[in-house]
C-alpha cells in the first residue's frame, strides 16, 4: 500500500513509504514532524500549509506527499538563511512590524511573502496585498503584515545593493 | 480531511495515462493541479479508486506559436499561462485571465487542461478562449479529436470528453495585429472564481467595428459567446454609444445562473456591467 | 533598565512562531495516541432510529466506537451552561440538556452521534462511513424570530414556544412615557446578522488517562484552561479536580469561539480512560463551522426619542437573540447583560427599556464572539443616531457630542450611573471625536465627495462612538446577575534565587501577546531586565487558577493581579533589604532594582535580596525564607473603553461594490502599556468589524442546513480587501485599578461595523437609501440604489 518516495526537505534528504492519499501537509507535520505548517481549512482557501516546491508557493494540503517525490521542499522551518537560528529578513520583519499576533497563519504568509518577493522585490502596497490574496489571517487586519513585508523588502534590497 | 483510499497512478507520458486510463476504467480519475479534485475527494464529494497523475507530463506543459497557432499544453499551470510572453503578446485577454484566477499558490498548481475538464461554470478561461475561438485537443485510444471549445464545453461540469480520454493541448489563431483584447471579472468574494466574466475581443478599422468577439464565464451554466453584442458591433462606429446599445442585449434568452452571491436578476445586470467595461477597455 | 510601559516592545514570543516552532494542540503527538472522528448529523432536526456500528467496529485498526447511548449509559451530564438568566416572571431560564453525544434526537445540523477512535486518523475516517445511522427527518427552523412564531418546530419539548428566557432592563414606563412626549422618533428594524468566529486554527483536543496515577490530562485549544477544568470535571464528567489537569498551548486565535467548553474536550478526556491510551480530536473547517459557537444573531426593532433641540429623551429597543439548540457557556449573558447594560452608550438618554426574548433554533450555539453583546448594543445605538441625524437634518457628529455625558474622571467626580444598571469608570468623550475628525479631516472630505459626485463618483463617510464594558468582572456582579463562576483572576510572582522572575497567569494568550505585556509591568515593577521575566499561562498544573481571556480583561484583571503578588513581593524584599542594610524599611525607597537608604548611596540590589531570600544565612528572624508571593484580584468595577471611529467608502455605482477607502479608529483605552500591541489589537478587531459589516453571513436553507460552511462560501476579508488603518487615542486613565488600563481587544470589532454602515448610507443619501441589511454585499448595495423609485438613477 505504502508508496516510497524521496524528498529533500529544507535542504535533508528523506525516504518514506506514504499512503498515496496522505497529504504533502500531513507528510510533513505527522511524518517529518516539522509542524511550523499548518491546516486551517478543507478547500486550499486559507493559504496556513503553504510552502515551497521547487521553488514555487504552492498549499501543502491540495497536494498529495507522493507528488513531492524527488522534489525540493521549502518550509518555515527552512527560512533561516545559515539554518543557525538567524532570522530570514521576512522573520525578522514580522517580529518588527508585529505582523502576528496568534501565529497560526504566519508560516504561510512568510512563505508566501517570500515567493512574492523572489518575483517582485520592490512590490507596492497593493501588489503586497494582492499576493497574500490566498493566506488568511483573521488576527492582524493584514496591516502589520503588509509593513512586515515592506520592512522585509527594504532590508533584502539593502543587502543586494551592499553585498 | 481525509479522502477515501485509492491507488496512485503517475503517468509519465499521455501515451502512459491513457493506458492507464484504458486499465483503470471507471473508477479513475486524472490528476492534474488537483485544487478542484483533492478538495472534492477530502470532503468525500468525490471518491476515485485510481487517482491518474499528469501533472509530472513534461510533453503536455509547454506554451509555443506554431505559425498563426497558438498552442498552450494542457499541463501548462495558470502562472505559466500568465508569465507567458507569448500569450501577453498574441493573446494578451487569456494572460490577463490566467493572472486572476485564485491565488498565486494555487496559480503555480492549477492548469489548463484541468480547468477546462471539471467544466465548472464559474471558471475563468471559457470566456477567454470562447472569444478566441480556440479549440481543444484531446487525445484518446483512438487517436486525436479536436473539438471546437463551443462544442467541447456541453454544461454544468460537463465535457465531450469520453472517459477514455484527456486534454492535451488547446490551441487558437493568435490575435491580429490590429485587435485588442481584454478579460474583466466580478468576483465571487470567498472563492474567488467569477460571478461574472467577459472576454472581449475587438479590431477596429478607420473608427469603425470590424470584428468583435465577445464571451461570457459564470453567466450561465456554461461559458457562452454573446453573438447578439457581437453583431450590435460589427460594423458600427466606434463609440461609447455603439458599446452602450450593444450590450443591453448581453443574456438575450440566455437562463442566467443563480446563487447566494448573485441573483439571476442581478448576474445578468453585471453581464451588461462587465461587457461594457471590456468593451470600453478595448475600443 | 526598567520603563518598559509605553514602549512599543517587540514581542517575545514571536521567535517560536515566526520559526515554526510553535506548539499548538493538534502538533502535540503522544506515545500511543490513537485519534478520534466524530460522525455527526447531516440534520438539522431528527429523530435517530438507529445506529449500527457492526461494521465500522469490524474494520481492522479501529480501537473503539461509543454512541449517544454509550454516553447515556454512562451516566455523563451534558455540557453545562456558566450563566444563568431568569425569565421576566422570576422562573429560570429553560436549560435543556446538551448531551456530548446525541441518542435520540439531533437538534443542529453537526450534533455528535458517534466518536470512533482508530490507530490513525485515516482508519477513524474510513470507519465512520460505515456507520449506518437511521433518521427520521423533521422541519426545523434557523431564524430566532421565526422560531418564537406560532406553529414553528418545536427544539425542546420543556421550553415551549422556543423561548429560553424572555428579560428586560431599564424604566418600561418612563421610558414609553418619554416616547410619547418625544418630537421625533428615529425608529430602525434591523437583523444583526449571524457570523462564525473563524479562528485560523480549528479547534482540538487530547485526552490522556494515565490509569498508573488515575490522572487525567487534556490539552485543548482554549482561551481558559482552568474554566474548563472546572466545568469537566464538575458538571460533565464528575471527576475530582485535583486528579485533572489542563493545558492550552499556544492557540491560534480564539475572538471567543475558544472560551466555551465543548463536548468534544469532555468526550477525548472520558474515551481515553476507557480505552486507556490518548484520544486526539482535531477539528476539520467544515466541521468547526457546524460546531463551533457562532456569533451575534439578533433582530430588534429600535427607538430613539429626540426632543425640538435634538436631544434624545428616550431609547425604546426589542430584540430576539438566537440562543442555538443548546445554551452555550456564556450564551445567555451576551443579548442581556452584555448589551441590554450597553444601552447608555455615551449618551445622556434619561429613558432606556430593552424587551429581549432568547430563542433556541435547530442550529449550533451562538455565543460571545468578539465584543459579544456590545457591538450589537453599539451597532443599534450608532445606527439610530445617524440615521436621526439624517431625519432631523443635523450633523450627525454634532449630534453625538450634544448629547455626551459630560467628562468625568472616576476620582474627583463620581463615576457615570446609567439607567441600565451601569456605573461607568471615567470618560472624557468628545476628544476621541474630535481627533477622529481632525484625523480624518472632516470638512476637506465634504468638499471631495462633492466633487466626486460630480463625477459620479459615490463616496460616504460614517461615524460610530462607543463604549464596553471591558475588564470582566466584579465576581458580586455578575454572580448578582446569574453568572455562575466568579471573574477575578490569580497570580503568582515567583524570583528565582538569581533575581530572575517567573510569573504565572490565569489569563490565557492566544495572540494578544501577554508574554510580552505582563513581562513590561513586571521589569518596570522590579526595576528588572525584561530578559529576566518570563510569563507562564495555559496550564493548570503550573499556574494556581485562572479564569483566563475574554471579555478584554486579561491586562485589567489578570494584570492588576500580578501588580498586586509584585507589590507583595516588594514589602517582603524591602524587610530583607532593611536587615542587610542594617535600617528600618521605613528608611529605604526602592526604585531602579534597588532598596537604597534615602538620602545616601547605601544600597542592596533586587538580586542580592532575592539570593539572600533562598540562602537565608543572614536573615530577619520573623519572617519566612524565599521571595514567591501569589494573588487574586477581583476588580472593583468594569473598566469603560470610548473611542470613535469613522470609515470612508467608495461606492462603485454600477455594481454596488464598497471600497473601504480609509478607516480611522480613535480609541481610549485608558493607559497603554505597549503601544504595539493595542494597535494591533485595534487593527485586527476594525477588520473582523468590517468583515460583519460587508462580508460575513451564516446562511441557512428553509431546514437549517449550513448553506456556506467553507471558506469557498462564507466570506471573510482578504489582504486586498481592506486599506492601511488610521490609529490614534486619548488617555483617561481607569480610577479603579493599579495600571489604570481599560482593555483594548474588542474595540475595533464593535465600533467598526456601524460606522462603515453609516458610510454606506452616507454615500448613498442622494438615493433616499435608510438602511441596508448586512453584510453589505454589492447586491444588496445596488438594490437599494435601485428601490425607492430611484430606478436608474
Amino acid at each position: 500500500m505504502g508508496v516510497p518516495i524521496q524528498v529533500t526537505v529544507n535542504g535533508k534528504p528523506y525516504k518514506a513509504e506514504v499512503e498515496p492519499r496522505q497529504l504533502l501537509v500531513h507528510f510533513l507535520r505527522d511524518t517529518l514532524r516539522m509542524t511550523g505548517t499548518h491546516v486551517g481549512c478543507d478547500t486550499s482557501s486559507c493559504g496556513a500549509c503553504t510552502i515551497h516546491m521547487n521553488g514555487e508557493a504552492v498549499k501543502s494540503c491540495t497536494i498529495l506527499a507522493v507528488q513531492a517525490d524527488g522534489g525540493e521542499i521549502k518550509t518555515i522551518e527552512g527560512m533561516s538563511p545559515d539554518g543557525n537560528g538567524t532570522l530570514h529578513p521576512l522573520q525578522e520583519g514580522f517580529k518588527e512590524e508585529h505582523g502576528l499576533q496568534c501565529g497560526f497563519c504566519t508560516p504561510g504568509m512568510i512563505m508566501a511573502a517570500d515567493a512574492l518577493l523572489k518575483e517582485n522585490p520592490n512590490p507596492s502596497e497593493t501588489e503586497i496585498r494582492h499576493a497574500l490574496e490566498g493566506n488568511f489571517c483573521r488576527c492582524t487586519g493584514y496591516h502589520n503584515i503588509v509593513k512586515s513585508i515592506q520592512y522585509a523588502a527594504d532590508k533584502m534590497r539593502k543587502e543586494v545593493t551592499h553585498g | 480531511m481525509i479522502t477515501t483510499a485509492f491507488s496512485y497512478h503517475k503517468a509519465g507520458t499521455v501515451a502512459d495515462a491513457l493506458k492507464l486510463l484504458a486499465e483503470c476504467g471507471d473508477d479513475a480519475k486524472i490528476l492534474a493541479g488537483g485544487h478542484s479534485l483533492i478538495p472534492a475527494m477530502k470532503l468525500r464529494l468525490n471518491q476515485p479508486e485510481h487517482l491518474i497523475d499528469i501533472s509530472g507530463i513534461s510533453e503536455i506543459r509547454y506554451i509555443r506559436c506554431e505559425g498563426n497557432s497558438l498552442r498552450v499544453g494542457a499541463g501548462a499551470t495558470h502562472a505559466d499561462i500568465a508569465n507567458s510572453s507569448d500569450v501577453q503578446s498574441h493573446m494578451p485577454m487569456l494572460a490577463e485571465t490566467a493572472a486572476l484566477i485564485g491565488d498565486p499558490a494555487v496559480r503555480n498548481k492549477g492548469t489548463m487542461g484541468g480547468v477546462l475538464a471539471h467544466a465548472d461554470p464559474a471558471a475563468d478561461y471559457p470566456a477567454a478562449l470562447l472569444a478566441a475561438d480556440a479549440e481543444v485537443v484531446v487525445q484518446g485510444p483512438g487517436g486525436e479529436r479536436i473539438i471546437a471549445l463551443e462544442n467541447f464545453l456541453l454544461g454544468l461540469f460537463d465535457t465531450d470528453l469520453a472517459e477514455n480520454e484527456i486534454i492535451v493541448e488547446v490551441r487558437m489563431n493568435i490575435s491580429p495585429s490590429n485587435a485588442k483584447s481584454t478579460y474583466q471579472k466580478f468576483m465571487q468574494p470567498a472563492s474567488r472564481y467569477a460571478i461574472v466574466g467577459c472576454a472581449a475581443m475587438v479590431t477596429v478599422d478607420q473608427g469603425r467595428i470590424s470584428d468583435a468577439k465577445v464571451a461570457f464565464s459564470s453567466v450561465a451554466e456554461k461559458a457562452f459567446r454573446a453573438r447578439e453584442v457581437e453583431n450590435a458591433l460589427k460594423g458600427q462606429e466606434a463609440s461609447e454609444a455603439t458599446i452602450k446599445a450593444a450590450v443591453k442585449n448581453a443574456v438575450n434568452g440566455v437562463e442566467v445562473l443563480s446563487d447566494h452571491f448573485a441573483s439571476s436578476e442581478y448576474r445578468g445586470h453585471l453581464a451588461k456591467v462587465y461587457a461594457e467595461r471590456a468593451l470600453k477597455a478595448v475600443i | 533598565m526598567a520603563n518598559y510601559i509605553g514602549k512599543p516592545v517587540k514581542r517575545v514570543e514571536d521567535k517560536r512562531f515566526i520559526t515554526g516552532k510553535g506548539k499548538y494542540t493538534d502538533d502535540i503527538v503522544l506515545p500511543n495516541m490513537s485519534y478520534a472522528y466524530i460522525l455527526r448529523s447531516p440534520y438539522a432536526h431528527a429523530t435517530i432510529n438507529s445506529v449500527d456500528i457492526s461494521a465500522a467496529q469490524a474494520m481492522d485498526g479501529v480501537v473503539a466506537i461509543f454512541t449517544g447511548a454509550d454516553i447515556a449509559e454512562a451516566g455523563i451530564s451534558g455540557v453545562p451552561c456558566g450563566w444563568q438568566v431568569n425569565f421576566k416572571n422570576g422562573d429560570t431560564m429553560k436549560e435543556p440538556p446538551h448531551p456530548l453525544l446525541v441518542k435520540d434526537k439531533s437538534l443542529h445540523v453537526g450534533d455528535g452521534v458517534a466518536v470512533v477512535i482508530a490507530e490513525s486518523k485515516e482508519i477513524a475516517r474510513d470507519a465512520a462511513d460505515l456507520i449506518e445511522v437511521e433518521y427520521d427527518e423533521h422541519d426545523a427552523v434557523s431564524n430566532p424570530a421565526d422560531a418564537l412564531k406560532d406553529g414553528a418546530p418545536l427544539v425542546h419539548a420543556d421550553a415551549p414556544g422556543n423561548l429560553a428566557f424572555d428579560w428586560e432592563i431599564g424604566d418600561k414606563d418612563k421610558t414609553d412615557a418619554a416616547m410619547a412626549a418625544a418630537h421625533h422618533i428615529t425608529k430602525l428594524e434591523f437583523v444583526n446578522q449571524r457570523v462564525v468566529p473563524n479562528a485560523i486554527e480549528p479547534r482540538a483536543a487530547i485526552g490522556d488517562y494515565d490509569g498508573s496515577r488515575d490522572h487525567y490530562t487534556l490539552y485543548t485549544s482554549s482561551q481558559n484552561p482552568h474554566l474548563i477544568r472546572l466545568l469537566m470535571c464538575a458538571f460533565v464528567l464528575g471527576l475530582p479536580e485535583h486528579k485533572v489537569r489542563v493545558v492550552s498551548p499556544d492557540v491560534g486565535g480564539g475572538f471567543g469561539s475558544k472560551i466555551f467548553h465543548y463536548a468534544e474536550e469532555a468526550l477525548v478526556t472520558w474515551a481515553s480512560k476507557q480505552i486507556g491510551r490518548p484520544v486526539k480530536w482535531t477539528a476539520d473547517r467544515s466541521e468547526a463551522f457546524l460546531t463551533d459557537a457562532h456569533g451575534r444573531d439578533h433582530v430588534t426593532t429600535a427607538e430613539l426619542g429626540l426632543d425640538t433641540e435634538g436631544n434624545f429623551v428616550g431609547l425604546r429597543v426589542n430584540t430576539v437573540a438566537n440562543m442555538g439548540a443548546y445554551l452555550s457557556t456564556f450564551a445567555p449573558a451576551v443579548p442581556t447583560y452584555l448589551h441590554g447594560t450597553l444601552l447608555q452608550g455615551l449618551y445622556t438618554t434619561p429613558a432606556i427599556h430593552i424587551d429581549l426574548k432568547a430563542a433556541f433554533t435547530h442550529t449550533n450555539a451562538v455565543d460571545a464572539y468578539r465584543g459579544a453583546g456590545r457591538p450589537e448594543a453599539t451597532f443599534l445605538l450608532e445606527r439610530l443616531v445617524e440615521t436621526a441625524a439624517i431625519e432631523i437634518g443635523m450633523d450627525p457628529a454634532e449630534l453625538r457630542i450634544k448629547n455626551f455625558i459630560p467628562p468625568f474622571d472616576g476620582v474627583e467626580e463620581p463615576g457615570y450611573q446609567t439607567q441600565v444598571a451601569l456605573q461607568y469608570d471615567s470618560g472624557n468623550y468628545e476628544p476621541v471625536v474630535r481627533k477622529a475628525m481632525e484625523m480624518v479631516g472632516y470638512d476637506d472630505f465634504r468638499r471631495e465627495q462633492a466633487a466626486a459626485k460630480a463625477e459620479g463618483r459615490l463616496l460616504g463617510i460614517g461615524f460610530s462612538t462607543y463604549i464596553e464594558a471591558c475588564g470582566i468582572a466584579p465576581s458580586a456582579v455578575v454572580g448578582a446577575l446569574g453568572a455562575r463562576a466568579g471573574l477575578f483572576e490569580s497570580s503568582q510572582v515567583r524570583v528565582q534565587p538569581t533575581g530572575k522572575v517567573s510569573v504565572y497567569t490565569g489569563s490565557h494568550s492566544h495572540g494578544q501577546g501577554h508574554e510580552t505585556t505582563f513581562a513590561q509591568v513586571v521589569a518596570d515593577q522590579f526595576g528588572i531586565a525584561l530578559e529576566d521575566v518570563d510569563i507562564v499561562h495555559g496550564d493548570s498544573d503550573a499556574v494556581a487558577f485562572g479564569m483566563g481571556t475574554y471579555g478584554s480583561r486579561s491586562l485589567a484583571v489578570g494584570g492588576s493581579a500580578i501588580v498586586k503578588s509584585c507589590q507583595k513581593v516588594i514589602e517582603k524584599g524591602a524587610k530583607i533589604a532593611a536587615h542587610l542594610l542594617e535600617v528600618s524599611e521605613e528608611d529605604l525607597e526602592f526604585a531602579g532594582g534597588s532598596w537604597t537608604v534615602k538620602g545616601t548611596d547605601k544600597s542592596v540590589g533586587f538580586g542580592d535580596v532575592a539570593l539572600t531570600a533562598y540562602v537565608p544565612h543572614n536573615y530577619p528572624e520573623d519572617i519566612e525564607p524565599g521571595l514567591d508571593f501569589s494573588s487574586f484580584y477581583d476588580p472593583k468595577n468594569f473598566t469603560y473603553p470610548f473611542g470613535c471611529h469613522i470609515c470612508v467608502v467608495e461606492i462603485d455605482p454600477d455594481t454596488g461594490k464598497v471600497d473601504v477607502k480609509r478607516f480611522v479608529a480613535v480609541d481610549d483605552v485608558g493607559n497603554i502599556i505597549n503601544p504595539m500591541i493595542v494597535e494591533g489589537q485595534i487593527h485586527g478587531g476594525v477588520a473582523q468589524g468590517i468583515g460583519q459589516a460587508l462580508f460575513e453571513e451564516v446562511l441557512y436553507d428553509d431546514n437549517a442546513s449550513l448553506l456556506n460552511g467553507s471558506y469557498m462560501d462564507y466570506t471573510m476579508p482578504r489582504a486586498d480587501d481592506l486599506p492601511m488603518f488610521e490609529v490614534g487615542n486619548t488617555v483617561t486613565p481607569c480610577p479603579h485599578n493599579p495600571l489604570g488600563v481599560k482593555g483594548a481587544g474588542e474595540a475595533g470589532c464593535i465600533a467598526a461595523t456601524p460606522a462603515v454602515v453609516n458610510a454606506v448610507v452616507d454615500a448613498l443619501k442622494d438615493y433616499n437609501v435608510k438602511d441596508i441589511r448586512m453584510p453589505m454585499t454589492p447586491e444588496r448595495v445596488w438594490r437599494a440604489m435601485h428601490s425607492n423609485g430611484n430606478g436608474h438613477h
